[in-house]
């Protein structure tokens, strides 16, 4: 019998497979096209307070082995989708992430307490709620906020106190690669009360159109993703595992089993699927019985058996 | 897995792609579709151009490394279909015109068949193609090589205008139909967006539409829009 699950902060993942915030919108699209409760959890799109359009102009731009991204977190803000996606999400039997990110300090706060109103509210009814936040300081695509404080870690230190003392629920950091110290973030998240770090988000990158003497992106700079990045987010991943003692949410360019695997062995407890779902709309439904065959094969019974052992 | 059945050249870059399967859709509709392994990342979106008992058909322009490995496919190939998406064209009654610049002729041959009687309007900046292939379909057919096929079109005398071409085929039609509109006459014109897409279903927020009402995702309430809802930025 092969055992999958994982465990972060008392939430069960009934396999290590969560698929990424801003690849897999709530989850509803996904659904139409196989059973998501299989996943062991969805972080949603990420959520600001108030809904934001997102940014103008081109969006994506294929890179060779990733993607670029520009989105710019376009979303319904924090209140409408308490209203319009929770419910559907409490008919789901998986872990439920809320990724949460900000332009300001007073943003982070009032969004987290939102989400843990409701949380009361549900866990009072006996309803399912939210299961964890993920704290994104580390989107690269929006002009305030975001980005400026996952780079440095005093403005980061900021955030991740004040969202902390906003919320009893388990708190994951989503750190950028861009930080200029990874491990240090890592490490001080953990001494301000995270109880998991994710990583990594987008690497900041850039594409120019030669004829037209520009950037593709209206906002000039864009987010790499996809297998591209696979190497860099394995030695980041592994660089942090060594140093914190809170569990680590592997993620960057995951497509097949023996890529999660890789994650695993460098120390990561669960991991997270994104731009894959973008090559394979049903990436979710073919990594879970991937995983599933290759651990039979490589007679693996536990992930236990096999993280951090690099 | 879905097979190709023939994969004919129509003109400078322009194909015509026939899928052996049971496939369904609506006019307007698109398939994400894939001939390769992991590279290029992301699947194209193209539109049903037809749907019969032998399978579903697209009409393409090989315009990046997507659609360049699709014109390469021979009968017998394998490739990955994922589909129908989308919101298309409406079933509609009254008088109608559908209106198509280059490329975008792709989805109206499947609305052309749904439609009997509709005028055409065909129009091409350089070489036309597919155009014998609409002439039984219409009650008139127009083809424009080198000029701007909207100029044929008589906006007052139609109740519903379907519309796909290049971005700024669309913003004209637009404001065609505004005029319109405002000298008493009221087609309603729809026009079908080419934006880019990731993944084709609505999650990835890629292809955002600036709408009326607020952003909407070409992929899953479009490709089709009411022609006045769509707020064009440039």
């Amino acid at each position: 019998m092969i055992n999958m699950t994982a465990n972060i902060a008392g939430v069960h993942f009934k396999n290590p497979i969560i698929m990424a915030s801003g690849t897999f919108g709530f989850g509803r699209e996904y659904s139409k096209l196989y059973d998501v409760s299989l996943l062991g959890g969805i972080s949603g799109k990420g959520l600001t307070l108030n809904p934001k359009a997102g940014n103008p102009g081109v969006r994506v731009y294929e890179t060779a082995s990733g993607m670029l991204n520009s989105v710019g977190l376009e979303n319904p803000g924090v209140e409408a989708f308490i209203v319009k996606e929770l419910p559907y999400w409490e008919t789901l039997d998986t872990a439920r992430l809320v990724n949460l990110g900000g332009n300001t300090l007073p943003d982070y706060v009032l969004g987290a307490e939102l989400i843990q109103r409701d949380a009361d509210a549900r866990s009072a009814a006996g309803k399912p709620a939210v299961d964890m936040i993920e704290l994104n300081i580390s989107c690269p695509n929006v002009k305030e906020g975001g980005i400026a404080f996952g780079v440095k870690t005093p403005a980061a230190q900021e955030v991740v106190r004040a969202v902390r003392a906003a919320t009893k629920l388990p708190l994951a950091v989503k750190l950028s690669p861009n930080a200029e110290d990874i491990a240090e973030m890592a490490e001080m998240c953990q001494e301000e009360g995270a109880d998991a770090i994710s990583l990594i988000n987008t690497i900041s990158g850039m594409k120019i159109d030669v004829r037209r003497r520009r950037s593709v992106f209206n906002n000039l700079y864009a987010g790499l993703s996809g297998p591209a990045i696979k190497p860099v987010a394995l030695r980041m991943v592994h660089q942090v595992a060594k140093r914190v003692s809170i569990p680590v949410i592997g993620m960057g360019g995951i497509t097949s089993a023996t890529d999660i695997i890789e994650f695993i062995m460098a120390g990561a407890t669960v991991i997270q699927v994104g731009t894959y779902n973008f090559m394979n709309l049903r990436a979710g439904s073919t990594l879970v019985e991937e995983l599933q065959e290759f651990m039979i094969e490589e007679n693996i019974s536990s992930l236990e058996e096999i993280r951090g052992i690099i | 897995m879905a097979t190709v059945i023939s994969n004919e050249r129509l003109a400078d870059g322009v194909y015509h792609l026939r899928v052996e399967g049971d496939y369904g859709g609506a006019m307007g509709q698109f398939y994400m579709l894939r001939a390769w392994g992991a590279f290029p990342l992301l699947s194209r979106p193209l539109s049903i151009h037809q749907v019969n008992d032998d399978g579903v058909e697209f009409l393409y322009h090989v315009v990046g490394e997507g659609t360049k490995i699709l014109a390469e496919l021979e009968p017998g190939d394998s490739l990955e279909l994922e589909g129908p998406f989308g919101s298309g064209f409406p079933a509609v009654d009254g008088k109608v015109a559908l209106v198509g610049g280059g490329i975008g002729i792709a989805p109206l041959y499947y609305c052309a068949q749904e439609l009997p009687g509709s005028d055409i309007y065909l129009g091409f900046s350089r070489e036309a193609f597919r155009t014998e292939a609409f002439r039984p379909l219409a009650a008139e057919l127009t083809v424009n090589v080198g000029g701007l096929v909207l100029d044929s079109v008589d906006f007052s005398s139609y109740d519903h205008i379907f519309v796909c071409g290049p971005h700024p085929m669309l913003k004209a039609a637009q404001l065609k139909g505004r005029a319109a509109q405002a000298a008493g006459k009221g087609p309603k014109v729809y026009l079908s967006l080419e934006n880019r897409m990731a993944c084709g279903i609505g999650a990835c927020l890629v292809c955002s539409v600036s709408c009326r009402d607020g952003q909407r995702k070409a992929c899953a309430d479009g490709p089709v829009f009411l022609a006045d809802e769509v707020i064009f930025h440039d």
